[in-house]
């Protein structure tokens, strides 16, 4: 059953990226507004193989990494706080609820004025977009844990360190995970959107670039990088969280 | 006396939170000076001052309209596919991974491809809109189908109702809640394509605003729009998450 539907899909995948294939060679997209998808990977082995993007791509790595790392953390401890304190979280919740809607990233200049150039206003610009959804799972996490199981903690007389970590974070772990999920999507979309804007080093510079000197065959070689290891990135979250839900639902 | 007790609880909180952000921004500019972060009275006046002024709104218009075209593409195209992919469960097991994948690329990297396809101007602000906005409202409203109650689809199967009307008469407003929080995720998102779409490829509009400011080192400009964004997204958002509160309890 299972197998069934990834076949398709991977069908349709290979599907789409054939045809574009063919409307490429075939000139019905030019070679100005887009290279064939096979030339864009030959391309990115290429530029792989010689290293001259390799500096940008871990520059950008590291601080996906590191924007990761804190938002998850500091998120958690300001979910756990926040949780604790009924009082603020119910003056906080319209705030939570509508911080998506700002459009976070017209405040990139008055970041670089705060943290200076370099990779800190990068990494702050992403934990900004990644925290408050790891805020918000950390909430729903532990809403969620069975009042049965916080009972269950007391009549055994667990210490309260012991009923955190041997039952009230097992419970919430599936809600914590989705939150480290999205996080991580967030802060690569931070962290690459950033570099993009206002950065000099990184993919998303790297990218800028390429367009801002014609370079088509470097930029869509870089792109379709990106693409892959957003992909990749993906499916191993996505199995993990999979095994985390199975693990709810028993 | 005890409702107006009630309303003014309501109201605290958020008020609270209101007055915290203006002392952090206003702590902020003490540390940094008002040549890196404009106070809040300083950036209130001047907005103020730009409300009078008919550049302004002309910019403000230019991002209206645009913002307005992609909204409705977002919209229509989201829940026309939502609606197909929802009703074909096969389709809707293929297709979620892709969407998913294509919604935490950071999508900015795509934005040369846009521009090289739809030039400079308004078509490739829409598009990039779009391209950020319709992915949350196809996926929130194809597992609203998914999750409908399987008796309703069961009674239209019953009566023989054609597809159309099933559609038109059963689907469509059982999910209507779920539409409605899509759309408020929808909406933020198709507005931050828009405006990064201006600040790239525009000689108009609040975006090019923005991208002239941050050239210039106006850093007062850059406060007064971001704040006027802010007010905007925040007051849509409410009215949605208002309609949304509403439906739930329906």
């Amino acid at each position: 059953m299972v197998k069934k539907e990834t076949g398709w899909r991977a069908g349709v995948v290979i599907g789409f990226v054939l045809l574009i294939e063919g409307l490429c060679r075939s000139g019905v997209i030019p070679v100005a507004v887009m290279i064939a998808p096979s030339a864009m990977f030959l391309h990115g082995v290429e530029l792989l193989r010689e290293g001259r993007y390799l500096h940008d791509i871990a520059t950008s790595f590291a601080n996906i990494v590191a924007a990761s790392v804190v938002a998850v953390v500091l998120g958690f401890l300001l979910g756990l706080t926040i949780h604790a304190l009924p009082s603020v979280r119910r003056s906080l919740e319209p705030l939570l609820a509508s911080y998506y809607a700002v459009p976070t990233f017209v405040f990139y200049p008055v970041f670089i004025v705060v943290f200076g150039v370099g990779a800190l206003p990068i990494i702050a610009i992403a934990v900004m977009l990644a925290i408050v959804t790891m805020i918000t799972a950390t909430l729903t996490g532990l809403d969620r844990i069975p009042r049965s199981l916080s009972k269950t903690a007391r009549v055994m007389r667990l210490t309260v360190w012991q009923s955190a970590l041997r039952v009230k974070l097992p419970a919430a772990l599936p809600y914590l995970f989705s939150g480290v999920k999205l996080s991580v999507a967030y802060a690569f979309i931070g962290v690459i959107a950033s570099e993009f804007i206002l950065s000099g080093s990184g993919i998303g510079y790297a990218i800028g670039y390429a367009y801002n000197n014609f370079q088509n065959d470097d930029m869509y070689a870089l792109m379709l990088m990106v693409l892959i290891a957003v992909t990749l990135i993906n499916v191993v979250l996505n199995r993990i969280d999979a095994r985390f839900q199975a693990r709810r639902q028993r | 006396m005890h409702a107006g007790g009630n309303a003014m609880k309501k109201w605290m909180g958020p008020l609270v939170v209101l007055v915290v952000v203006v002392l952090i921004w206003e702590v902020l500019h003490d540390i940094v000076g008002s040549t890196s972060l404009g106070s809040p009275a300083a950036t209130v006046a001047q907005l103020w001052q730009m409300l009078g002024t008919v550049d302004f709104w002309v910019n403000v218009a230019e991002t209206g309209r645009a913002l307005g075209y992609a909204l409705v593409l977002s919209v229509v195209g989201g829940i026309a596919l939502g609606v197909a992919l929802g009703v074909n469960r096969m389709a809707g097991t293929v297709a979620e991974p892709i969407l998913v994948n294509l919604y935490s690329l950071p999508k900015v990297t795509l934005y040369p491809l846009v521009l090289l396809v739809f030039g400079l101007g308004l078509s490739a602000k829409v598009a990039f809109g779009v391209m950020h906005g319709l992915i949350p409202i196809l996926v929130f409203t194809m597992n609203a189908i998914r999750q409908m109650k399987p008796v309703y689809l069961r009674t239209a199967h019953a009566m023989r109702m054609p597809l159309r009307q099933v559609i038109v008469r059963i689907v469509l407003p059982a999910i209507f809640p779920e539409i409605v929080a899509g759309m408020r995720l929808g909406f933020s998102l198709t507005m931050l394509g828009v405006l990064i779409g201006e600040m790239f490829a525009s000689q108009k509009g609040l975006g090019y605003m923005l991208t002239n400011a941050m050239n210039l080192g106006d850093i007062g400009t850059i406060m007064s729009v971001a704040l006027f964004l802010t007010l905007f997204a925040l007051l849509c958002n409410g009215l949605l998450l208002a309609a949304d509160k509403r439906l739930q309890h329906r």
